[in-house]
């Protein structure tokens, strides 16, 4: 197995999952590279604790219409799924088609949206965005509960072509009112009554209770519709599937799932690659799963110069520095505090700052959010007690003999991702490293003295500016 | 008006009080046999209150606020609220940080404030929350907020105890930071932000050690806040604009205990804060903001109050006009908005004169609209 089959892998799950630890990469070489991109984009069984026993050794996630409780419940899958690109496709679709909590007090129905993404974020788009259309807490965050035959609500149809499908200037205002009017009576079920709990936002006696789609025939407009060039008595779903087979679709997808899973940046080789998963797009029906596969499988983003080009967002650094830690596996309380410190860090998950989504990419960062970041990683990566840097420690404890502190600072480097750093952060490990002098393999059994030391360069190493990159 | 070393620039200390404060158990119309009617349990006895009008009390924890009410320096703002009211925590909130009522905004009204105060970002304090993740109201792309959980171990790695060691691990932090820019903009920015960061926890930690007074703070959340506002106001390190966050309003049930102590917490700690700033000269450059997102409903459930609309802000400082603003909204039945209080005077009015009035920066840009100031600055 080589170094380079390592890296390539760590990359892989860092892009489709939230990293993974040395023992968990080594058994993907032996999978194979194309073998490991089957089994992510066929996600069998998360493995999650079950709901019941959640409930009872997690009260923290148990309060699941409050943000607080929903937001700890999704971090913890996140931390313990076995089938990570199904929740960083869900991670992928909340920014994407975001819903807050702000405007529906009632955090429940956007798990239950997360949960849809679960269960259809890999299939056809055109079937995502039909789920999304009938989705509750979609239809209140954009209003389309005031959407009605002979008077529309624009909002979610505006939204749907420029936000969630075409972007801006691929159709005109008077598309958006048409595609309006296919969905009008899309709605849910006492929506009155449920409009005027959402606004109230009072616990008392019997708020958020959770809501469900209800399509009102008689306040649908089946009247004749021109929409991107088509007419017809186009219903919602005829709309949806319009919207699915244009250019500009196809291309905002991809262009799309290439800047959260490949790189911030699209260059004129992305530009190939995306054209790339276009074709898969079209030649699949529309579906997911076979244009993720086509980038996960390209040359480019097998190349080392896809490497470390995004931003890694809060979830996605707080979820993994916990996966390589090994920590949260186990019922402990505490998950919601985990969730917390991505609000510190500008992600509040259920909450996004509006329908855009969160800004990613260098936006992520500023001075604040910097520290919060480096604080939470550095504690968590530093900690020879924690069960995953231990297997760091005794990775190197095995080889036996004394290393230099060139020789530690490059295995811990190696254990850690692997991960390059550019030369004013190797000197200054190497530097720190040095401070200690040599270090005899036999004094990094636990308790032993130069275990902190090791945490330390870990510590060091998980602070660096490289480390902010996934 | 250039006095205790402030350089005679205006400062702002926001304290939110996050929940929704009951407005009808902090400023009480204690003659108003509605008020006892509508509130059957969750009420104050009219000689339990602290009068500051024939018709309206403040709470009896209020002593110290009260204190400064006698003495001119606060003005009590009635039915402070905007146009159809959201009884939702986050989206009332979002409204009050980001001035925006109808659409969602992107921006929050302070940090357009710091960057037309410091519009090359030279000073990475410009503005400071004292607390943990920065409010939206705060938040404008390219404007650096510090946020300060605790001033004494502020920045990097603060769980490592051993000062030898974590000067060293700064150390390297500045050294992985640093070198030579312009080779990738990524790592420039990352680069530059780390550095920004560094120096900005660096200044701060200097504040607590330059730091002398003879008021005593209790000891609590909110007053340690202002204890932490004071001394970062003191060491003169450029902030313009403090932020802070006293939570625990949304007393839905057990409101009268929980309620008071709030205010027993912050009136205290409000007053000597202000005690801090005439210790150090400061009264005539610092002006206080204290607003909620929303006040609660008229009528008690008989052990709280569910959200409502309509509530009151105050403004206290040196310069300010001392005295009532705004109309206390009426509690008959026909005046009132679906068992709320009626608002009626715009947050924005109240953000205008802070920024007209009183920071000097135009209002309109910030606020998007223009907006007529309360004359409640001296000029």
């Amino acid at each position: 197995m080589s170094d380079k089959d390592i890296a390539l892998m760590a990359h892989l799950m860092r892009r489709a999952g939230f990293g993974a630890t040395r023992d968990e990469l080594e058994a993907k070489v032996e999978q194979g590279y194309e073998a490991v991109v089957e089994e992510l984009l066929n996600p069998q069984n998360p493995n999650n604790l079950p709901d019941d026993i959640i409930r009872r050794y997690h009260v923290e996630q148990s309060e699941l219409r409050q943000l607080d409780g929903a937001a700890a419940y999704w971090m913890y899958r996140m931390i313990t799924t076995e089938c990570p690109l199904e929740e960083k496709l869900a991670l992928f679709w909340h920014g994407l088609f975001a819903t807050g909590y702000s405007k529906l007090n009632q955090a429940r129905v956007l798990l239950n949206q997360v949960d849809m993404f679960r269960r259809h974020g890999l299939g056809k788009f055109n079937n995502i965005l039909l789920e999304l259309s009938r989705d509750p807490a979609m239809i209140i965050w954009l209003d389309n509960q005031d959407n009605h035959n002979g008077a529309i609500n624009e909002n979610f149809g505006r939204e749907l072509l420029e936000l969630f499908s075409m972007g801006i200037g691929n159709y005109t205002e008077y598309d958006i009112k048409e595609c309006a009017r296919a969905f009008t009576g899309w709605t849910l079920g006492n929506v009155e009554y449920m409009n005027v709990r959402a606004l109230k936002d009072s616990i008392w006696p019997y708020s958020r209770i959770a809501w469900h789609f209800d399509f009102r025939e008689n306040d649908n407009d089946t009247g004749e519709k021109s929409f991107l060039g088509e007419t017809g008595n186009f219903t919602g779903e005829d709309i949806i599937d319009i919207i699915a087979k244009q250019d500009a679709t196809a291309r905002f997808v991809s262009t799309r799932l290439f800047q959260y899973f490949a790189a911030d940046e699209v260059d004129d080789e992305g530009e190939a690659v995306i054209k790339d998963m276009m074709d898969s797009y079209f030649e699949s029906g529309y579906e997911i799963k076979a244009v993720l596969g086509t980038l996960f499988n390209s040359e480019y983003f097998k190349s080392e110069s896809a490497r470390f080009a995004r931003i890694k967002g809060p979830a996605e650094t707080i979820v993994s520095a916990i996966r390589l830690a090994g920590t949260y596996r186990e019922p402990t309380l505490g998950v919601n505090t985990v969730a917390h410190h991505a609000m510190f860090m500008g992600q509040t998950l259920l909450s996004p700052p509006s329908v855009e989504g969160w800004h990613e990419g260098t936006e992520w960062i500023d001075s604040g959010a910097l520290v919060e970041r480096v604080n939470f990683v550095a504690k968590e990566l530093s900690d020879p007690t924690k069960p995953g840097i231990r297997k760091i420690i005794d990775r190197i404890a095995i080889q036996g003999g004394i290393l230099s502190p060139d020789d530690l600072v490059d295995q811990c480097l190696d254990l850690i991702g692997p991960i390059e750093v550019g030369d004013e952060a190797r000197d200054a490990l190497v530097e720190f490293a040095t401070m200690g002098g040599d270090v005899d393999t036999d004094s990094l059994e636990e308790g032993g003295d130069d275990v902190q030391r090791v945490g330390d360069i870990l510590r060091l190493i998980a602070s660096t500016r490289e480390f902010q990159l996934a | 008006m250039a006095s205790g070393n402030g350089n005679g620039k205006k400062n702002l200390v926001v304290i939110q009080l996050t929940g929704g404060n009951d407005t009808l158990n902090t400023v009480i119309p204690y003659n108003d046999g509605l008020y006892y009617d509508n509130r059957r349990t969750v009420a104050y006895k009219p000689e339990s209150v602290l009068p500051i009008s024939d018709e309206l009390a403040f709470n009896p924890k209020m002593g110290s606020m009260k204190r400064l009410w006698d003495d001119g320096k606060m003005a009590l703002i009635n039915g402070i609220g905007y146009p159809s009211p959201n009884r939702s925590h986050f989206r009332s909130m979002d409204i009050w940080h980001t001035a925006e009522p109808d659409d969602i905004g992107k921006e929050g009204w302070l940090g357009r404030t710091a960057r037309v105060l410091d519009p090359n970002a030279e000073n990475v304090l410009t503005a400071v929350n004292f607390g943990r993740g920065l409010p939206r109201a705060l938040g404008v792309k390219g404007v650096p907020v510090a946020s300060v959980g605790n001033l004494e171990t502020y920045g990097l790695f603060p769980d490592l105890q051993d000062d030898m060691m974590r000067k060293i691990a700064l150390d390297a932090f500045a050294k992985m930071y640093g070198g030579a820019r312009g080779q990738d903009a990524v790592m420039d920015f990352l680069g530059q932000t780390g550095s920004d960061a560094l120096k900005g926890a660096d200044i701060l930690r200097t504040a607590p050690g330059l730091y002398s007074s003879n008021v005593e703070y209790a000891a609590n959340p909110i007053a340690d806040s202002l204890k932490s506002v004071a001394q970062v106001m003191f060491a003169n390190l450029g902030t313009r604009i403090y932020y802070t966050i006293h939570g625990g309003y949304d007393t839905h049930s057990g409101e009268m205990a929980t309620h008071a102590q709030l205010w027993d917490h912050l009136s205290g700690a409000v007053g000597d804060f202000w005690d801090d700033l005439v210790e150090h000269d400061r009264q005539d450059d610092t002006l206080i903001f204290i607003f909620s997102e929303f006040g609660r409903r008229i009528k008690d459930n008989g052990s709280g109050t569910d959200h409502g609309s309509g509530g009151s802000a105050f403004l206290v400082g040196g310069q300010v006009i001392g005295g009532m603003y705004g109309e206390y909204p009426s509690l008959e039945p026909e005046k009132q908005l679906e068992g709320d209080l009626q608002f009626n005077n715009d947050f924005r009015r109240t953000y205008a004169t802070i920024l007209d009035r009183w920071l000097h920066v135009g209002s309109e840009d910030i606020i998007n609209g223009s907006f007529e100031p309360h004359e409640i600055i001296a000029r």
